[in-house]
């Protein structure tokens, strides 16, 4: 039997100066269930965030709640404050259409759409109306793909199926297709779980450079990605948010018992 | 010995073996120590080992018993039937013995000595083959029970016994199918041996009557299938712009809007839908919708005839429209959610998704629910005998009636017809020219689901 935990308040720092997002008293149920305890945590501009922790500790389910992917899910229930800048992304004047195209999402397993490369590069500008003609689109492609750093590799079969790709190219091509939207913060849920470590390499340098125009959170299930691709650690335990820091203070020196304990891997 | 208590033995015989099986198995197992298979799987075994035989008495029995019963009675027949040709002389025998058989009073002594004898051979008949089947059982289950050593693999053999009994049973749906599609053929070829080919095909004119005598009125018939094919396609299209569009937007909205609640019961409230009988849509067509559809007609200026394609069509409609709907949900459920929340992450709306992402995805699927729904508009029968009428008009004008290729084989082979008149073999070339159309929608379904099929993975 495990001891009962007193989880009290998230050690570390919090809270920043000027966040681009910042929650506050953030609960998530699922039913009757309750996923996510008393969330506070700033996420700061032009940093990556990394959320670690064990196995159904709500990190990737926080995650969601940052562009209201839940709002899929019928059971779930979000209550606190989520703010994007100055807007409350849960408030009713919110439309989550234009909120998810300031809010990117790349899923865990690729999924491109069966569609050609240019076609799910060129399908968010489209339904959004960012260019105004074919040239512009043509300019908001091939950006998004030099970004994604896959443009090289693909230019010559642009019109060719995305699901033809390789598993760390089709991960590549989602973030392009998330990119092309030109949204503030990217979220990233375990983007490279499904790849070998080439294509994982890959990713992380992409992740790095992506840094210098938005705003990224990352869930990993592997702490050397953490330490290696982000700038603050948060450590999620049970639902509840247990250390939030420098990512070289949490895996050097952490505060929390708990936290130690999942980094030097003791459990997780 | 009647069949059921035959089988009532077989059944008794077979369970009985089974635990004679597993029984030595134990046995084995209690001297020698350890077992290759379970001792159930040996009691299976000798229970296979006592059906084999039996199978292939019974097999065999029937192939043999019909002809031998035939001759024996020929041989003890009077000398007068046995002159007569061969295939007469036993029609002649059983159509005098099966009334008597049946309890009717029987006059002359020379038949009722005919009917005695042929119970009798009967009678000893059934003794024979129950003796022959028991005796297979028996033997077939000894060798069985012989063969159970510790280290024999009966498990193995069981199972293999196992994979060859299902392959019987798919062979037998292939080969009921050929069989089928080799007698509609034949017959066929009997028709255009009489009406040829090109008459058949590309004749505009179809009135399927052959005069008895020579000089009666209307004695040449007609056996043009256009105006049939035109009859079927408008009916099918007609059936097909209220299914698709109602169906495919029904399968959308059970499958992306509805939720779990409402989806839990509408669906099957529209399935129910495609458990109606067609004879209840057959006369719902021609006694509600029919009646409906012509005063409507006379109200704005249109003459609609009270048998007309509209009605049928329109009622067809509805009844397949839980079949495209259902099929398609099914397609669009089996699109990977990973597909929709990308959409969704990137901020598309519902529609957007639905229009971009998903409806491309499912497309295989939902192109194939769409054929199977025209395979079903253009075989259906019952609502287009009701309510579509039985001219052959040669019209793409749905205010009129018209009829279709199932309707004219009802037609053609209801009453009493000489088997071998062009009027009752035309029925076997319209089911051969309705068979090939199905035939071939279904293989461009097939065609179509393969090659789209791997898009999406």
């Amino acid at each position: 039997m495990q001891d009962k935990i007193e989880y009290g308040k998230t050690v570390g720092d919090v809270f920043v100066e000027n966040p681009r997002m910042s929650v506050r008293g953030a609960n998530v149920y699922y039913a009757d269930k309750q996923a996510i305890h008393d969330v506070d945590l700033d996420i700061a501009k032009n940093q990556v965030i990394a959320m670690i922790g064990p196995s159904g500790c709500g990190k990737s389910t926080f995650l969601r709640c940052l562009n209201r992917m839940n709002d899929t899910i019928d059971i779930c229930r979000v209550s606190g404050e989520f703010k994007l800048d100055q807007d409350n992304i849960y408030s009713k004047e919110i439309d989550v259409v234009p909120l998810r195209a300031r809010v990117g999402i790349v899923f865990q397993k690729p999924n491109p759409f069966p569609k050609s490369i240019y076609d799910n590069v060129a399908y968010g500008p489209r339904i959004h109306g960012l260019a105004k003609n074919k040239v512009e689109l043509d300019e908001i492609v091939e950006n998004s793909l030099q970004k994604a750093g896959l443009f090289d590799e693909v230019k010559d079969r642009l019109h060719e199926s995305g699901t033809g790709l390789s598993g760390g190219q089709q991960q590549r091509l989602c973030i392009a297709r998330t990119i092309a939207v030109g949204p503030e913060v990217i979220l990233m849920d375990e983007p490279c779980s499904a790849l070998d470590p080439i294509a994982t390499a890959k990713i992380e340098n992409l992740i790095d450079e992506l840094r210098e125009n938005f705003t990224i959170v990352i869930v990993t299930h592997s702490m050397q990605q953490a330490a290696r691709v982000s700038q603050r650690t948060a450590y999620f335990h049970m639902g509840h948010l247990i250390e939030v820091n420098d990512t070289e203070k949490v895996f050097t020196n952490p505060e929390h018992k708990l936290t130690e304990d999942y980094i030097t891997g003791r459990f997780g | 010995m009647t069949t059921t208590s035959i089988f009532l033995c077989l059944a008794l015989l077979g369970f009985g073996f089974y635990l004679l099986g597993r029984w030595r198995a134990m046995n084995a197992s209690v001297i020698s120590g350890k077992l290759h298979s379970l001792p159930s799987f040996h009691g299976a075994y000798v229970a296979m080992c006592m059906f084999v035989p039996v199978l292939v008495v019974i097999i065999a029995w029937l192939l043999y018993s019909g002809n031998s019963v035939d001759q024996q009675l020929l041989n003890a027949a009077p000398i007068e039937i046995q002159e007569a040709g061969q295939l007469d002389q036993t029609k002649y025998l059983y159509s005098i013995i099966t009334p008597a058989v049946q309890g009717l009073e029987v006059s002359d002594s020379a038949l009722a000595a005919q009917v005695t004898n042929f119970q009798e051979l009967t009678k000893r008949n059934k003794l024979i083959r129950f003796i022959l089947i028991l005796l297979a059982a028996v033997l077939g289950g000894l060798w069985g029970l012989l063969k159970i050593k510790p280290d024999f693999r009966a498990r193995n053999q069981f199972e293999s016994g196992v994979k060859y009994l299902l392959m019987a049973c798919s062979l037998i749906a292939i080969l009921t199918t050929i069989g089928i599609v080799l007698s509609v053929l034949f017959e066929s070829i009997r028709f255009f041996n009489k009406v040829p080919l090109h008459e058949f095909l590309f004749g505009t004119q179809w009135s399927p009557q052959i005069a008895i005598r020579a000089d009666q009125v209307g004695s040449s018939g007609a056996f043009g299938v256009i105006p049939l094919v035109t009859g079927t396609l408008l009916i099918a299209t007609l059936a097909m712009l209220v299914a698709a569009p109602i169906g495919l937007m029904a399968a959308i909205y059970l499958s992306e809007y509805a939720s779990s609640r409402v989806r839990s019961v509408a669906k099957p409230m529209l399935e129910i839908l495609a458990g109606i009988p067609t004879v209840v849509y057959g006369f719902f067509a021609a006694l509600t919708v029919a009646p409906f559809l012509r005063n409507w007609g006379d109200s704005v200026g249109l003459t609609i005839s009270s048998e007309s394609a509209l009605a049928a069509g329109v009622v067809m409609g509805v009844m397949i429209i839980p079949y495209v709907s259902s099929l398609s949900d099914d397609a669009i459920n089996a699109v990977p959610n990973s597909l929709r929340e990308g959409a969704y992450g990137l901020g598309s709306t519902k529609s957007e998704t639905i229009k971009q992402v998903i409806f491309p995805a499912a497309l295989p699927g939902i192109v194939s629910a769409l054929l199977l729904a025209v395979s079903r508009a253009i075989g259906e029968t019952m609502i287009v005998v009701m309510a579509a009428g039985l001219a052959a008009n040669l019209t793409a004008n749905p205010f009129e009636s018209v009829t279709t290729i199932t309707v004219q084989i009802v037609t053609l082979l209801v009453g009493d017809q000489e088997f071998d008149s062009p009027k009752t073999l035309a029925a076997f070339a319209l089911g051969l020219s309705l068979f090939i159309v199905t035939l071939c929608l279904n293989i461009i379904a097939l065609r179509v689901v393969r090659k789209y099929r791997e898009r999406y993975d």
